[in-house]
């Protein structure tokens, strides 16, 4: 199974198994990753799931589509490696990918 | 917290909020026993995919649930599922279950959500009538169900317009009967109500406002809808959508205050101190309504519950978020932030009669108070802020698509 690497914002990091196929943002959620609150459940209306994707992972990932990309332009903080970790789907090759988890989501 | 490792919480109803509340214990350090106990057979699960992505079969069970049952295991999570909390004695800090047991409490939290409103008319007891709030509703709805299906929905709300839209989008023949002159009456300004009658129309849905359901046709299955105005839709199945009923009777029998739901203070407390309530059964006090209020929202249930469990464990700090909401209609997503009740002034961004892109800005003495966004996620997300500061907009300004909402927010 791949792990994906939390960060949190105090630097701690944080390694959970995901099951290919599941959101980043179910795997979170239901690990108990905090600071990832996945509010809606994934259906992209409230940017609780934002995350800054680190290189080599973030450019490995399918674009964001155009709801994401207006979401997150409004989402706390964004940067050229944020996304909406419901919007990203865990496969064997995000394997050690790294997540760093703002400080705060609204 | 050592001391609190012989502690016993119990939760009563496995909602979302419950679970959420069962959560934040463990991440806030809780290391007693958890009980979460619920009358559904299933562990915790969201309900919004119920009347979407759910019902239009492009979800399954599973990714709807919160928290699976290894997840609850590892988190030390006792879920009792499909039982029933019959009886709370607050003087021994007792609940009795339905199966018989009955499991001693330190702090007690009532997160029982609500249950559907039946419709008061003859006939709502025909095979093929349907009320939706659960996942095992909607499993029965769609086992009724085909292409063919004529679908007749009561109730021009969100669960009414979005299981409509799902149905449309599986082929059947919708009808929509609600007894306002508009739909989303409660919750949306009439420009917003026009749009999204206008999607349902342009999506081939009937829609009958300002009209009655007399009675349900049938002699054993449903055969029609008889309206006030004598005519009869002719149905197959019909799903009523008339709103909640906060499930208060546990509370109110063990001698809570109940008020349209479960009276509770800013720090989701009831009037026992070792008991709180969060989600759509409490009442609170909101400075978003500027009086006490019953919400139905995940961001409430989810939120308050946050609150619920910092108070069991000591450590209050008062509700104040922003109420949010969320509807997904076709291809539509509307965003609401805020609460647009006693609005005096609506500015609109983009023209909602003939767009699939706007907003509507609710003002109250100038301040915005809430918007209502389709397809435009940034307003939403920037007017959440900007009802939070209670910030006051130019109007010019906030009718211009080009100037960004962000412009407003305080450098
Ligand atoms: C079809 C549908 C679509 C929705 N769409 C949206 C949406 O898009 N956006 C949004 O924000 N909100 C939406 N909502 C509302 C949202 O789902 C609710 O606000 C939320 O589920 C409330 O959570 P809760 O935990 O307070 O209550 P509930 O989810 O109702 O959970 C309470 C649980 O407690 C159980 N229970 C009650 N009494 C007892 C007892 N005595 N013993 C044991 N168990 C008990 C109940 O059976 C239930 O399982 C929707 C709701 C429905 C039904
Ligand atoms: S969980 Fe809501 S946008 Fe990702």
């Amino acid at each position: 199974m791949p792990r994906l690497h939390f960060v949190h914002p105090d630097g701690s990091a944080q390694a959970v198994e995901a099951e290919p196929g599941e959101s980043v943002m179910a795997v979170a959620t239901q690990q108990q990753v905090a600071g990832i609150v996945g509010e809606c459940g994934g259906c992209c209306s409230c940017a609780t799931c934002h995350v800054y994707v680190d290189s080599p992972w973030f450019e490995a990932l399918a674009a964001p589509d155009e709801m994401e990309v207006m979401m997150l332009e409004a989402a706390v903080e964004p940067t050229a490696h944020s996304r909406l970790c419901c919007q990203i789907t865990v496969a064997d090759d995000l394997d050690g990918m790294v997540l760093r988890i703002p400080a705060g989501q609204l | 917290m050592s001391e609190s490792s012989d502690q016993h919480y119990v939760i009563v109803g496995a909602g979302q909020a419950g679970a959420e509340v069962a959560s934040e214990l463990r991440k806030r350090g809780f290391e007693g026993q958890i009980s979460l106990i619920g009358d559904e057979s299933v562990a915790p699960y969201r309900r919004p995919p119920l009347s979407k992505a759910y019902f239009s079969g492009d979800a399954e069970a599973d990714s709807l649930l919160v928290l699976k049952p290894p997840q609850l295991e590892k988190n030390g999570i006792d879920l009792l599922s499909g039982v029933t909390v019959d009886a709370i004695d607050r003087a021994t800090h007792t609940v009795t279950l339905s199966d018989g047991r009955s499991l001693q409490y330190d702090k007690l939290a009532l997160t029982t959500g609500g249950r559907a409103r039946p419709l008061p008319c003859p006939g709502n007891d025909l095979d093929g009538v349907f009320l939706l709030r659960s996942l095992a509703d909607v499993d029965a709805i769609r086992a009724h169900c085909n292409a063919e299906t004529r679908m007749a929905i009561v109730g021009g709300g969100f669960i009414g317009l979005e299981v409509a839209a799902s149905a449309r989008k599986a082929g059947m023949a919708v009808t929509v009967v609600e007894t306002l002159d508009r739909v989303l009456a409660r919750v949306t300004a009439p420009v917003v109500s026009a749009f999204f009658e206008r999607i349902h129309r342009e999506a081939g849905v009937d829609l009958r406002t300002g009209v009655r359901v007399e009675a349900i046709e049938g002699t054993t299955k449903v055969e029609g809808v008889r309206l006030g105005d004598g005519s009869v839709i002719p149905a197959d199945v019909v799903v009523v959508g008339i709103g909640l009923i906060p499930n208060v009777e546990l509370a109110e029998a063990a001698g809570l205050e109940v008020d349209n739901g479960i009276v509770v203070d800013a720090c989701a407390q009831t009037s026992d101190p070792d008991i709180v309530a969060a989600g759509d059964c409490a009442n609170h006090p909101n400075r978003f309504a500027g009086e006490r209020i019953r919400l139905e929202s995940v961001q409430n249930a989810m939120e308050q519950a946050r609150v619920a469990a910092g108070t069991m464990l000591g450590a209050e700090s008062p509700y104040d978020a922003v109420p949010w909401f969320w509807s997904d209609q076709y291809d539509c997503k509307l965003q609401m932030a805020g609460l647009s009740g006693g609005y005096d002034d609506i500015v609109l961004r983009g023209d909602p009669a003939a767009e699939k892109r706007f907003s509507a800005f609710y003002l109250r003495d100038g301040q915005l108070i809430a918007a209502d966004s389709v397809g435009r996620p940034q307003d939403f997300m920037f007017a959440k802020k900007l009802v939070t500061l209670n910030i006051a907009p130019d109007r010019a300004k906030l009718a211009d698509p080009e100037v960004p909402l962000k412009a407003f927010l305080p450098a």
